[in-house]
């Protein structure tokens, strides 16, 4: 069996077919504490159509994780879920975890962020492979075998009829990111939710394992979430981004546009800090202030209100709804004072002329060595 | 990537911290060991921040450690103002303590979940008696405040009960309660959010400023690297790659690890096609059996025979408006000799393998 056929092989027939290949309606999460409901995710809805990828952002606790794990049936069992997921047209969010298993890895797989506990430490890398391999597809030992070498050929392990014997262990944190890869592409799954999956890896391998999950997705024809806290991920690889915030989505729109037309303030915060290599050393980095939102209880209108540097009396009141532009098909946002509305784009001028008297005496008297 | 020699210090009058041909190595079975830095040198000028940077296992954090003698360096010298830390024992050694402090990267697990915030921050002056318990209260209050603690709710409440980015800050205050020289900050920030990292490297910033600290700043990003430093230090398997102005080092990397380390950072603009960048293969070598010679030679593409036999010294490179150093043989930007020419006959001999 060449590669080729084994990757085609291994891709499932339904490549064609209309409609999105995922479309998800007003899904909300939700976790029983003591404190009361943890509102992770709230009224989120998006649709991914088949080979595109969707980048997903946000910092700790935005709920980012949660959705997918939500969308893929991973909930642990004090959480409650409500809306529709539709894989395919059909809704998958009421599976029995029966149900569930025969998606997983057939149909949706995923790649999580530390390789080194998503793999069973007592098992051979291979047997982790075939698992799936013999389970969905069928296989026999022999078949399995081979097929699993191709796959730990095309994630590029070098000598991979050897490393099918390895443990994990024996192997680097970038070779074991790439063999849950190639775990998760076994069977040809159509949609991938990829986790952070290089945040636990140096930036170097980092952009092997990416170059890696690109190059897969384009010959699988596969729909891949990316979930990621870092925008630079996300920039180059995305076809559509969404950010959220507090357990929503707070703008979403094509890569280009969100980079270039971006309406949130919190989209603007989050990439105005982080440090560039393009600026001099030394910049002012523009920290956003406070800290997210408590979930249990969320605040009443702009879940961004606290930390929004132009917030006005309608955000502390009043939800913002998740519009699309009037401009830009395709380009919602979540603000009603969007950062290039005149409301804005005032206050903007405002606080760009305080730093100016604020920062002109500072920069006197702050040399090296000002003892307290 | 050799990286030894010492083209690149300055005169030993002019700096706070000077490291000389610095060796740690740690037992790895079997009579074998993991040269986990092996000979590297650098100075830190008071007031000055250095950034260390590298990939996992390039020696960076064994480096800072090893300059606070936890643990103690296998060869070389480290020397703080006056004092050499490597010849000091004991009570001596103890005495060097407050002047140099160290930030972790897990600002949570780095504090005692057991103690309120206050007397986490009050210890160091418990320990070394300073100041009554008016005067050390006083101070405890002041730092918090510098670092954007509330003084009153800190008198009661525990770690537990604070987020990542504000321990963060209370690992901070505690550092420079002591009114240290040097602290050193072991990846202070790769453990926080984008949002909260500006905040805490802004407070490095102003922390440094307000108290005249000299930092010694351990990170794998570089471009938060690039934000604090006044010199970085790039590092590969335990050796010194390029040392020099972030602006400078950034805009015109001599060595081709350097380059191959910000090309694989993934930039926040759509713009930039990755499909057509290159990025670099292969994997970090064993650090017990390093490659001979230049140790990034085996994922060099500019490596020729003379990478496998010496190991390149650091030399000048002058590129745009200042000079920065690189221990390469083929830099990729034009190297002045200054000193000896590199061809790696007086370079310390590499640890041989048995």
């Amino acid at each position: 069996m060449t590669r080729q056929e084994v990757l085609v092989g291994a891709v499932p027939s339904g490549v064609t077919g209309s409609g999105p290949l995922l479309d998800v309606r007003n899904v909300s999460t939700s976790f029983r504490s003591p404190r009361g409901m943890v509102r992770a995710v709230t009224d989120v809805s998006f649709t991914l159509e088949r080979g595109k990828t969707l980048g997903i952002v946000g910092e700790s606790g935005s709920g980012k994780s949660v959705l997918s794990r939500t969308i893929m049936g991973l909930l642990p069992g004090n959480a409650e879920r409500s809306g529709e997921v539709l894989f395919e047209g059909a809704d998958i969010g009421g599976l029995s975890p029966a149900g569930y298993r025969e998606l997983w890895g057939d149909e949706l797989a995923m790649v999580f962020q530390d390789p080194m506990t998503a793999l069973n430490p007592v098992m051979r890398v291979g047997r982790q492979i075939t698992e799936s391999l013999r389970f969905h597809l069928d296989m026999d030992k022999d078949e399995a075998k081979t097929t699993a070498i191709e796959l730990l050929r095309a994630v590029k392990i070098p000598e991979p009829e050897k490393r099918f014997k390895a443990y994990p262990h024996e192997m680097s944190g970038g070779m074991r990111q790439r063999v849950v890869i190639a775990v998760a592409l076994a069977c040809g799954p159509k949609l991938l939710f990829a986790d952070e999956p290089t945040t636990a890896l140096d930036v170097t391998v980092q952009a092997q394992i990416l170059d890696l999950l690109a190059e897969q997705q384009r010959q699988r024809y596969m729909a891949m979430i990316l979930v990621t806290h870092d925008l630079g991920v996300v920039a180059g690889r995305a076809h559509e981004i969404a950010v959220m915030y507090a357990g929503r989505i707070v703008e979403k729109a094509p890569t280009q546009v969100l980079f270039s037309e971006m309406k949130m303030p919190y989209t603007e915060a989050l990439l105005s800090a982080i440090p560039r290599l393009d600026q001099r050393s030394h910049s002012r980095l523009h920290a956003i202030g406070g800290a997210p939102p408590d979930l249990v209880n969320p605040p009443k209108g702009c879940p961004f209100s606290p930390r929004c540097p132009y917030v006005r009396d309608r955000c502390r009141d009043e939800l913002p709804p998740l519009q699309e532009s009037a401009t830009t098909p395709g380009h919602a946002f979540a603000c009603f004072y969007p950062v290039d509305s005149p409301e804005t784009l005032e206050i903007k001028e405002r606080i760009a002329a305080q730093q100016i008297l604020a920062t002109a005496p500072t920069l006197a008297d702050s040399p090296n060595g000002g003892g307290a | 990537m050799a990286g030894s020699g010492s083209a690149h210090l300055r005169d030993p009058g002019s700096v706070l911290l000077r490291v000389e041909n610095l060796v740690v190595d740690f037992p790895a079975g079997r009579h074998q060991k993991v040269s986990a830095v092996a000979n590297i040198s650098f100075d830190v000028a008071e007031g000055e921040t250095l950034g260390l940077v590298g990939e996992s296992g390039c020696g960076k954090s064994t480096t800072g450690k090893a300059i606070m003698q936890l643990p103690r360096p296998t060869r070389g010298s480290v020397r703080l103002g006056d004092a050499e830390l490597t010849e000091l024992k004991g009570d001596a050694l103890r005495r060097t303590r407050p002047e140099m402090q160290m930030i972790f990267q897990d600002p949570i697990s780095s504090l005692n979940p057991r103690r309120t915030v206050t007397r986490i921050v009050e210890e160091p002056l418990r320990i070394w008696g300073k100041g009554s318990d008016a005067e050390r209260a006083a101070k405890v209050d002041e730092v918090l405040t510098a670092v954007g603690i509330d003084p009153q709710s800190a008198a009661e409440r525990k770690p537990y009960e604070f987020s990542g980015g504000q321990c963060q800050r209370i690992s901070i205050a505690r550092a420079v309660i002591t009114d240290p020289k040097l602290i050193i900050c072991d990846e202070p920030v790769s453990a926080l959010d984008v949002s909260v990292q500006a905040q805490i490297l802004n407070l490095l910033q102003d922390m440094k400023a307000r108290y005249g600290l000299t930092l010694i700043f351990v990170a794998h990003d570089l471009a938060v690297v690039k934000n604090v430093s006044d010199r970085v230090a790039v590092m590969y398997l335990g050796k010194l790659c390029e040392i020099g102005p972030p602006d400078e080092l950034y805009a015109h990397p001599a060595h081709p690890y350097t380059s191959a380390l910000l090309d694989a950072i993934p930039l926040p603009d759509p713009s930039v096609d990755v499909s057509q960048q290159t990025h670099l293969g292969g994997e970090l070598p064993s650090p017990v059996n390093p490659p001979s010679g230049c140790r990034f030679r085996t994922r060099c593409d500019r490596a020729q025979d003379v990478c496998a036999h010496a190991e390149p010294l650091i030399r000048a490179v002058e590129s745009g408006v200042s000079t920065h150093y690189v221990a390469c043989h083929f830099p990729l930007e034009t190297a002045v000799d200054v000193g000896p020419t590199a061809t790696g006959s007086s370079a310390a001999p590499e640890p041989t393998p048995a």
